[in-house]
Formats: structure tokens, sequence, C-alpha cells
């Protein structure tokens, strides 16, 4: 199919890269700054985007680096995400819950970092 | 875009990959008017080449603007740049530029959630821009500091005039040992 046939990030393109995929699930375990790291090899028979995925996740990338790298919309990204964490083949590194924020010592390492810029 | 077609996929450049022992990442939104200066300060704080993530919402999300009633379902893309800043071997922080159509902000689910917190750059020109923004802010429980950029052709308001104008709460010197409560503001 060609770029003309649609609209970049229309809701046609989106369901079928998601296959109309529930994305509320997603959503809440996938934040913009969980990391994500490769756990295996892109395969040719795979979806091309979850192939993708696999590929530049070879060192840990967030998600928002990730919706960038694929230019595609953060709310789509995650839900191909959650099929490959439920494959095993990415492994997420979630940030820390909110309830333990803000951790002292989390925020003084922060602090201490933007220092030394 | 066409995943199997002429244009691969390219991801991070050699330069710019994080060390495999990263295990947490924490984010610092960046909000402020329109034209105040976010892009510029993502930009000139990462460490990596800016990059842009965007999210699609129907305009059903959106509501806002929309007449009560009416059944419509356009969608609308908001995009947002972001920057990084690895801190340790361990810790990543990552830093989102906001789009300017403000209304967009509260609406990207997650956008907020689990930050450390959030910076308001603001403009002395046009402070009322602001408002609204520490507004909502302060509704969600979100923390923030505030940052006046300045212009060259900005009024040199004392930090102290701006504070009351935006009505922040007081806070003793930022230089202070332990810091004292109330909302951090700076210029730079
Ligand atoms: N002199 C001066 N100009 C600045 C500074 N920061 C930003 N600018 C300029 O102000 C203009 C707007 O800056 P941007 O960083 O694009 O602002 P923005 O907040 O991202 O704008 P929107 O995304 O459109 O809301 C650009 O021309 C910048 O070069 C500053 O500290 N000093
Ligand atoms: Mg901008």
């Amino acid at each position: 199919m060609s770029n003309q046939d649609w609209e970049e990030g229309g809701p046609e393109r989106l369901f079928v890269i998601t296959r109309g995929r529930d994305r509320q699930q997603a959503a809440a375990t996938f934040d913009l700054v969980t990391l994500i790291v490769a756990r295996s090899r892109p395969v040719p028979t795979m979806q091309p985007e979850h192939a993708a995925i696999l590929r530049i996740c070879g060192s840990p990338l967030s998600v928002a680096e990730i919706s960038a790298y694929l230019r595609l919309p953060n709310s789509l990204v995650i839900v191909l995400l959650a099929d490959l964490l439920a494959d095993h083949k990415i492994e997420a590194r979630a940030p820390i819950p909110l309830a333990t924020l803000p951790d002292l010592s989390l925020l003084e390492a922060v602090i201490h970092g933007l220092q030394r810029l | 875009m066409d995943f199997s077609g002429s244009e691969p996929v390219r991801g991070p450049r050699e330069a710019e990959l994080l060390p495999a022992t990263v295990a947490t990442a924490v984010k610092v939104v960046i909000v402020g008017g329109f034209g105040v200066g976010k892009t510029t300060l993502v930009g000139s704080v990462s460490e990596i080449r800016p990059l842009t993530t965007e999210e699609t919402m129907t305009e059903a999300g959106v509501g806002i603007d929309d007449l009560a009633g009416v059944e419509r379902k356009s969608s609308t893309t908001v995009a947002m740049d972001f920057g990084r800043i690895t801190i340790s071997d361990e810790l990543v922080l990552y830093v989102f530029g906001t789009p300017g159509q403000e209304r967009f902000w509260f609406l990207w689910n997650g956008l907020f959630e689990g930050a450390l917190g959030a910076v308001v750059l603001v403009d002395t020109r046009r402070l009322e821009v602001s408002f609204d923004v520490l507004g909502r802010l302060e509704d969600r429980g979100v923390p923030f500091v505030v940052a006046v950029n300045s212009f060259p052709e900005s009024p040199g308001y004392p930090l102290d005039e701006l504070r009351g104008a935006l009505d922040l709460p007081r806070t003793s010197r930022s230089s202070s040992a332990t810091p004292a409560p109330g909302t951090p503001a700076a210029t730079c």
C-alpha cells in the first residue's frame, strides 16, 4: 500500500497496526519513560513494527524515544510494546512508582547530575 | 510511512546509546506559553539531538472547543520535543517540552503522572499566559519551579515582583542549606 492511500497517523492506519487491540491496558503498563531493552532478535516473519523495535532497542531506550524513531504515536507504540512484552521479547524497566516519590536520594542524584552540566 | 519499504527505521547513533546498566528513568516536563523558549531549553540541556514524540487524540477526547452534543471525531496530533540527560550509570533524566497549545498538555495520557516535576517557563512580556498553567499544575499536585526566560527586550522585573504577579508562595533564598517551603523561581 502506498503512503498516499491513507493519512499518516490517521485512524485507519493506526487500527491496522494495532489490529484493534486494547490500548487502555497497555497504557497502564508503559510510561513515556519506561525503558525498553530487546531480549531477542527480530525475525522476518514478525510484524515490521515489532521487528523495528527489537532492532533499535539493543541498548535501553525510553518509550518516547521509540515513538520518535518509529515516527508513530506514543499510544500506538505502547500497544506494540505490550505484544512484545507478552511474548517475552523485551524487558521493560518501569519508572519508580509515583507513591515512592519524592525519593530524596533520587532527587539528589538528579540535582547533582544537573549541576555537573 | 511504509515499514517494509525504502525508508528503514533508524535508531540512535552510536554516541547516543545509553549504558546497558541504566535501570531508572525520570522525567521533567517543561510547560509555558507559546514561544517562551521551551524547545530552545530542551535543546540546550539535552545530550542527544532533541527528538519528537507525538500523540494522536480524537477531538471527541479533546472536547473543549466542541459544541455540546455534536458528535465529531477528527483526530488531532500533538507533538512534543524532548531531550535526555544521563545522570549516572543507573539513572537517566528525560526533559519534555510541551507544545504551545496548552489545552493539550493535560490531556496527554500520563505526561505528568510520575514526573519529578514541571518547569514553568515564563516570559515577562506575557506573564498572563502562565496563569492558567500554574493553576492546573497546582490542581494536579505537580511540583513545579518557575524559570524566567530573559529576552533582550524583556522588561527586567525583580524576582519578588514576579512572584507577587504570579501569586507564588514566598521562599527564602534558594541557596540556603535546607530548602524553605515555597515555589522556587529563578531567572535565566
Ligand atoms: N534572546 C533569547 N531568545 C530566545 C531564548 N530562548 C528562546 N529564544 C528564541 O525565542 C523563539 C521561540 O523559542 P522556542 O524555543 O521555539 O519556544 P517554544 O516555547 O518552544 O515555542 P512553541 O513550541 O511554539 O510554543 C526562538 O526564536 C528562540 O530562538 C533566550 O533565552 N534568549
Ligand atoms: Mg516548541
